[in-house]
Order: structure tokens, then C-alpha cells, then sequence
């Protein structure tokens, strides 16, 4: 008498009631699910189990399996695993993919959890095609081969050889465990029992990836009874796809430990003065363009006047040139700020443009608002006509950054130059505290950037004083 | 607490807000951002966080971990959304709650990293094969990337559905002050449907599968039910139109320079306004009606037109009403003056 499998469910009310299956006789797929079945029922784990059913001839995995089940797309199993294991730590996740589900248009996403040492159990059932679908040829099918996509044969030069995952795999560091069994006879199931039970024991410890191919009979593909189909695996398949064990580390793998919080997000996010932004009807709304070279610190100038402006609780967008426009060549920001909610946050015709370099001043000074003001080192040549009622502003960025022993600060120096033209309707603490919170990083630059930014306040100074104004 | 924040960090903090409890995403720009500070603070927040090796690993984790009931998210842009919308049917089709945020470029193909809005009707329309719906919200500031990151979360899981936050370039890479949220929401109560592996869940099944089509239709109607359902959380916002002689219309950065555009055409007498929606699925069909129904209409968006054609579909007007579009496309802003220009056109004002 046979004994009732364990770990299905009573009846499969899913499916009709009954406690027949979806498969043809002769196919491995009854096998194998009753070889892990009854492993998790004697390890008791059906309440702790996710299995997850793929696409093709085992996509009704949950008209049997009596533990939580979820259906992945198709080739997706071991991404969704990935996914339902990280979440569930100490849980058991099991895979369960065919084929072409895995070896094809799946590969990477289980080949890629392999090599993450994900906390599952991925078993692959080898059958050497596609089966739900009609018998087409799968990455496994055996050289010469015939399927419906292969009629002739499984041509080697032109479809590629049999791909023998396990052997992949075990190029990998990450994998716990990883072997080969076959269903074809009584021998071989045995055996298989063991493999399916090494798994599982394996995420019942928490250690990680587990990984156990299943040779696996289709007599209604392979167009054979189901002795052929059991003679056609061992004496064909196994000389493609040895048996055998590849990786056993579960006595000595770690077992994968839950990710701890060791901070808050307040902490993480760090104090902030920026204060709440207030409507003041008598504050204009000031469209600033910042650039130059990428690396002359075009965009955190503006971003130390967005940060200043914040802080006097001023609404203020920042918005800059990004990805690899910012790596090389140009970069530029636009500033807004406003005594109300800010519309656009990019500036097409600036009030005030700071022009490090001649290209952007050439882009940038024609659109200058009539009223507005540009300011560049006087090192660029001027080859151009100003707009009309615009201010040019000359100021030596470069020479005051280097006479106070920071060249690199020429934006810090612009950043002074702006505040003594009474170009910036920011306070000076304001616009100083921020410069100096944009050096956290690096404190020892917080000194040397204000000595630059109040030599450059002097020179407009002085230079007004010279000028008679 | 404020910050000066970057648009795409701001969507982290807003989904930390909500209790998200993991990120599954793929680099790329203008939305790589994201991924940066969910590496930074998911972690150390005890939270997972994990670079997938494709956007399709990326939606399948995604799908996994939604499985269990947990708050998750990813985010991406065009070409990494297009690689996760059967992804998307899936979540729909099993009822799933997840958050995808899409800081949109410039289309079709690998167009470049400028910002675009020509993925509204991918999200909007579905996207992927089969008749279901995202939820779509369409933020227009850094406040709104965090805090409707937090409403999409709330609406997935009270539609079980994938929630997407449509952004856009300029939202993503721009900083603007962000009130933090307060505090964290609740974690919604998922037993009847998630599968934790645990006692109380062993009898759930996620899965979008069904072979008997009586049953299937069975299952579509019901989702066309809810989506129905869904139609009262459509909510937009409006500027300045009580007395509008023209209505000018976008959504995303669109509407912030529409909003740009409304105060300057007043400033020249010309009585502008602003509808902007801030759900685009479900789409705001009776707010834009009571804003500009027997108004003449300047859509500004980056596409060829594809929010525009909603507003043709929605809108109920008369013969003579005008629905006009200014647009910009392959990462080109509309600019502030050419709406102004379009709107005197409209009105028939000559500068």
C-alpha cells in the first residue's frame, strides 16, 4: 500500500478537489514535489515554508503544497525569492523552476542570487526542453537533440552547447550547497531524498543559498513511455549533466544574520538651521546663474547662497546641470529665490550671472535681464556686446583666491565679491554660516574659505573707493 | 526640522516616513539619487537594501518582498521603468502593493539624461499587458517628492495595487527646503493577504493566475471595480482662477513653470490661472471640469502631447473652446516666456 505523501494539502481545492495532479504520468515534477513535501513536514516547517511556483508545467505548485505559496513570473523565481528572504529572515524560501525558466530567460536573476548566497532553496528541474509550451529546446536540451525547435537536431555549432548550471554555480564563493540528482529509478530517488533534505535543512539553519538540479523524466515531450523516458535520462542526460555533489559547505557556512538599526533617521539627517520659508511681498523674486568648469565649484557657490537663503527663510530652489555634463566640460546651477512660492526653478533670462569661464559667459550674458548684473574674472576676454542695461562686473577671482593661499576658492571669492556688490539680499551670517557648514567635511578649509571670502568683500571695496563711489 | 534637500533624497525620507522596510533598484540617471540614500540610510535603519543586477530582478524583488506585506519601493527612469512594466502587470494582476517612483528622461530608446515627461501614458495607461491601472502621482516640488512618495504608499496598500510617482528630472536633481515629516505611519495590517511564512499566513496565495476565463473575468471586473473605487482619491490643485479668462495646465516641473507663467501674464493684465493635478491616475476628472470647464486651455508639458490628449478626453467643452498645447521634448524645458507668448495668442493679446 503506498503511504499518503505529506506536506500537501487534504484535497487541492485550487485545482478541483480532487488529489489528482496537473502531471503526465511518467514526469518527474510528482517526484520531486513529494521528496520536498514530505521533507518539510518532517522537519515541520510547513508553517514557516514559502514555496514559489514558476511558469510552465509546475506553475500549479499551490494546488499541492500546503504552506504560504506565491506565483512568480515567468524566469523570476529566484528574483522573487531574493525578495520574499530578505524580508522574512529565518524564514524557508524555496524556488522552484524548470528549464528554460532558470537556464534561459532567468539565468542571471538565479545566477545572481547564487553569487549573493541568498537565504533559499532553488531547485531546478532538468527535462531538457521546454515542456508547457510545446517541447521547444532549452538551453539544457542535450546536443543533437531533437525538439520542436530543433527538429533536426540540437545543432552545437549554432544553438550552443547543453548548459550545465550546477558546474557554473560552483565557480561561485557564495553558494552553501549544490548538487546534481536524477528521478529516473529507486536508486537515484534515494539519493535525490537526501539532496532535496540537505537543502532544506540548510534555510531551516539560516545558511544560505542552496541549489539542487533534478534530472527529471517528460515522456510526453520526449515522445517515449515512461521506461524509455527513465532509460533516456540516465543512459543520454547523465553523460551531459553528471551527478554528483558540487559544493557542501553547511556544516561550516555562517548563517545569515537580519539587518540591525544602530541609528535613527533624525541622527542620520543631522541638525539643520533652515527655517521655514515666510511670504514677503517686498522680496523679489531673483533668478541667479552660476557657471564655469566642472571642478571650479560652480555648483556648490550656488548651493552655499540656496543653503543662506533657506536659512534667512527665504523660499529657494536650487537645480543644476547633472550626470555627465557635471563630469567634465561645463557645469551650471540655477538659483531662485523668492519672497514667495517659486514657480519655475530653472532661469532662463538671470538677474545675476557668475561667469567663471568665457564659454558659459558667452552662453549665459546674452539672456541677462535688462537690471541685472554679470559677474567674471576680467582674466576671460570680453568679446561680446552686453545686453542693454545689464552691469558687467569685472572682479579677480582667480588672483584674490590665490593671494590668500586658496586658489581653489575662486568660487568662494565670487561668493564675497556677489555680497559686496549688494548683489546677494542675504545677510552676511547667513551666507557665512553656510559657507562654513559646506565645508563640514572638511573643517580645516572653514578658516582659509571666510579669508577668502572677506579679501574679496575688501577688493570690491577698495575698488569702489577708487572708483569714487 | 527642515533641510535643504535634493528632489531624489527627498523621496527616501518620505518613503522612511512611511515605514518603508526595503529598496530593490538598479543605478540610473537622473534617478540614481535615490538609490544612493536608501544605500545610506536603509542599512543602518535595520532596513534592506539591495543594487539588483537589472531593473527585471529589480520588479521581481520587488514583487517577492510586496509579497510578504512589507512596504517596498524601487525607483528608475524611462528605460529602466520600460524593463519593469510585465513586472508591474504582475503586482497589479496579483493585487500587490509597491511603490515605483520614475524620475523621468528623454525617450524613445536611450534618448539622454534631460528631463522629459514622455512616460505618461506608460504609467497612466498601464504600461504593461492586461487591463489593470497603476496609481499615479504626480509631485511638483521637493515637498511633494517626499510626501507623495508617502501617499503612494498609503494608496497601495489601501488598493493593494503598485503605486507610481511620476517625477521628472528636474524634481529629482533640484533642492528646495523639506519639512521632515514628524513621525512614521502605522504599518498597515496585511494578515489576510500577505505570505510571511508564519502560522496566521500559511493559507494565503499570491498569484495573478487564473485558467478558467469565467473565473478570470471574474477576477478583471473585480479590478475594474476597484479602479472605479479609486476614482475619490483623484485630487488636484489650483492657483489663481477665480476670474481666469485662460487656464494653463501641466503637471510635474511643467506646472511649476506654468505657475511662473500665470503670475507674469497677470502682471500684464491678462487673467491667467493654474490647474495642476497631482493624481494623474486616478485622473482628476471632476476638479479640471470645475476649474476650466468653458475656458479656453494652454497644456505645457515635455511630450508630444500625451497629458494633453487627457485633458481632451476629460474636459468637457464647447465647440469653440481651445485646447492648446506648448510643449518641448528630448530634454528641453518649455521656457517661461514662450508660455506667456502662447497664452497672449490664446487671448488674443499681441505683446
Amino acid at each position: 500500500m503506498n503511504k499518503k505523501a505529506t506536506g500537501f494539502y487534504e484535497s487541492f481545492d485550487r485545482k478541483d478537489g480532487s488529489r489528482t495532479t496537473t502531471y503526465c504520468a511518467g514526469c518527474g515534477h510528482g517526484i520531486v514535489q513529494k521528496l520536498i513535501a514530505e521533507a518539510i513536514a518532517d522537519m515541520e516547517l510547513q508553517d514557516d515554508t514559502v514555496f514559489i511556483s514558476p511558469v510552465g508545467c509546475a506553475a500549479f505548485c499551490y494546488y499541492y503544497f500546503d504552506c504560504g505559496n506565491v506565483a512568480a513570473p515567468h524566469g523570476r523565481a529566484s528574483a522573487v525569492a531574493t525578495g520574499i528572504s530578505r524580508s522574512i529572515p529565518g524564514k524557508v524560501v524555496i524556488a522552484y523552476q524548470g528549464d528554460g525558466d532558470l537556464g534561459a530567460i532567468g539565468f542571471n536573476n538565479a545566477f545572481q542570487a547564487a553569487n549573493r548566497g541568498d537565504g533559499f532553496a532553488c531547485f531546478f528541474i532538468n527535462n531538457s526542453l521546454y515542456a508547457m509550451t510545446g517541447g521547444q529546446m532549452a538551453p539544457t536540451t542535450v546536443a543533437g537533440q531533437k525538439t520542436t525547435t530543433t527538429p533536426y537536431g540540437r545543432d552545437v555549432s549554432r544553438d550552443g552547447y547543453p548548459l550545465r548550471v550546477c558546474e557554473v554555480f560552483a565557480q561561485l564563493e557564495a553558494p552553501t550547497y549544490i548538487a546534481r540528482v536524477s528521478v529516473a529509478d529507486t536508486k537515484r530517488i534515494m539519493q535525490a531524498k537526501k539532496a532535496v533534505r540537505r537543502a532544506i535543512e540548510i534555510q531551516r539553519d539560516g545558511k544560505g543559498f542552496a541549489f539542487v538540479e533534478v534530472l527529471s523524466p517528460c515522456p510526453t515531450n520526449w515522445r517515449m513511455d515512461s521506461i524509455e523516458s527513465a532509460r533516456y535520462c540516465t543512459d543520454v542526460m547523465e553523460k551531459t549533466f553528471p551527478l554528483g555533489c558540487y559544493r557542501d559547505r553547511s556544516s561550516e557556512a555562517e548563517i545569515i544574520q537580519p539587518r540591525k538599526a544602530t541609528t535613527t533617521l533624525r541622527d542620520l539627517l543631522g541638525s539643520s538651521t533652515v527655517v521655514e520659508s515666510v511670504v514677503d511681498a517686498s522680496f523679489p523674486t531673483i533668478g541667479m546663474k552660476f557657471s564655469g568648469f566642472g571642478g571650479q565649484g560652480v555648483l556648490s557657490l550656488g548651493l552655499v547662497i540656496a543653503e543662506a537663503a533657506g536659512r534667512a527663510g527665504r523660499f529657494v530652489s536650487w537645480f543644476p546641470s547633472y550626470g555627465p555634463e557635471q563630469r567634465g566640460g561645463a557645469a551650471s546651477c540655477s538659483v531662485v529665490m523668492s519672497g514667495q512660492e517659486i514657480g519655475s526653478p530653472t532661469v532662463d533670462a538671470p538677474d545675476i550671472l557668475v561667469a567663471m569661464n568665457q564659454p558659459s559667459l558667452e552662453r549665459f550674458a546674452p539672456n541677462v535681464r535688462s537690471g541685472g548684473a554679470v559677474i567674471y574674472d576680467p582674466s576671460i576676454p570680453v568679446e561680446f556686446k552686453p545686453p542693454t542695461g545689464v552691469r558687467m562686473l569685472p572682479f579677480p577671482a582667480i588672483e584674490v583666491a590665490k593671494n590668500a593661499g586658496v586658489p581653489k576658492a575662486v568660487n568662494t571669492a565670487f561668493l564675497g565679491a556677489l555680497s559686496a556688490h549688494d548683489l546677494l539680499p542675504i545677510d552676511d551670517d547667513h551666507l557665512l554660516s553656510a559657507l562654513a557648514d559646506s565645508f563640514a567635511a572638511k573643517p580645516h578649509l572653514v578658516e582659509k574659505n571666510i579669508e577668502v571670502f572677506k579679501a574679496a568683500r575688501q577688493t570690491v571695496w577698495e575698488d569702489k573707493v577708487e572708483m569714487g563711489r | 526640522m527642515r533641510k535643504f534637500i535634493r528632489g531624489n533624497e527627498a523621496v527616501i525620507i518620505g518613503a522612511l516616513s512611511a515605514g518603508c522596510e526595503a529598496y530593490y533598484g538598479y543605478p540610473i540617471t537622473p534617478a540614481s539619487e535615490i538609490a544612493h540614500a536608501a544605500a545610506e540610510y536603509f542599512p543602518v535603519l535595520g532596513k534592506e537594501f539591495l543594487q539588483a543586477e537589472c531593473e527585471t530582478g529589480a520588479i521581481n524583488m520587488i514583487y517577492g518582498a510586496a509579497s510578504t506585506g512589507k512596504l517596498v519601493m524601487t525607483a528608475s527612469s524611462g528605460p529602466g521603468i520600460s524593463l519593469m512594466q510585465e513586472g508591474l502587470s504582475y503586482l497589479a494582476g496579483s493585487q500587490l502593493p509597491a511603490v515605483i517612483v520614475n524620475v523621468m528622461r528623454t525617450g524613445p530608446g536611450l534618448g539622454n539624461i534631460g528631463p522629459e515627461q514622455a512616460d505618461y501614458n506608460q504609467a497612466v495607461k498601464g504600461g504593461g499587458h492586461g487591463n489593470y491601472r497603476n496609481i499615479v502621482l504626480a509631485p511638483a516640488s521637493v515637498q511633494e517628492m517626499c510626501d507623495l512618495t508617502i501617499r503612494a504608499f498609503e494608496l497601495a496598500f489601501q488598493y493593494r495595487n503598485p503605486a507610481i510617482v511620476l517625477a521628472d528630472a528636474v524634481l529629482g536633481q533640484m533642492m528646495e527646503s523639506l519639512h521632515i515629516p514628524d513621525k512614521v505611519m502605522e504599518s498597515p495590517c496585511t494578515d489576510s493577504w500577505a505570505v510571511r511564512g508564519d502560522s496566521c499566513t500559511r493559507n494565503n496565495l499570491i498569484t495573478s493566475i487564473y485558467l478558467d476565463p469565467d473565473r478570470h473575468e471574474q477576477h478583471n471586473q473585480m479590478l475594474q471595480d476597484k479602479y472605479e473605487n479609486m476614482q475619490k482619491e483623484a485630487s488636484a490643485m489650483t492657483y489663481r482662477i477665480k476670474d481666469a479668462e485662460i487656464i494653463l495646465t501641466g503637471y510635474g516641473s511643467s506646472a511649476r513653470i506654468a505657475r511662473s507663467a500665470v503670475d507674469a501674464l497677470r502682471e500684464e493684465g491678462i487673467r491667467a490661472g493654474l490647474f495642476r493635478p497631482i493624481t494623474l491616475s486616478p485622473f482628476p476628472i471632476q476638479q479640471l471640469n470645475s476649474a476650466a470647464m468653458g475656458r479656453n486651455v494652454l497644456v505645457v508639458e515635455m511630450s508630444n502631447g500625451q497629458y494633453r490628449n487627457d485633458i481632451l478626453l476629460h474636459l468637457e467643452r464647447a465647440k469653440d473652446t481651445k485646447v492648446e498645447l506648448i510643449n518641448r521634448m528630448g530634454g528641453n524645458l518649455v521656457r517661461v516666456d514662450d508660455v506667456i507668448t502662447a497664452a497672449r495668442n490664446i487671448v488674443g493679446v499681441k505683446a
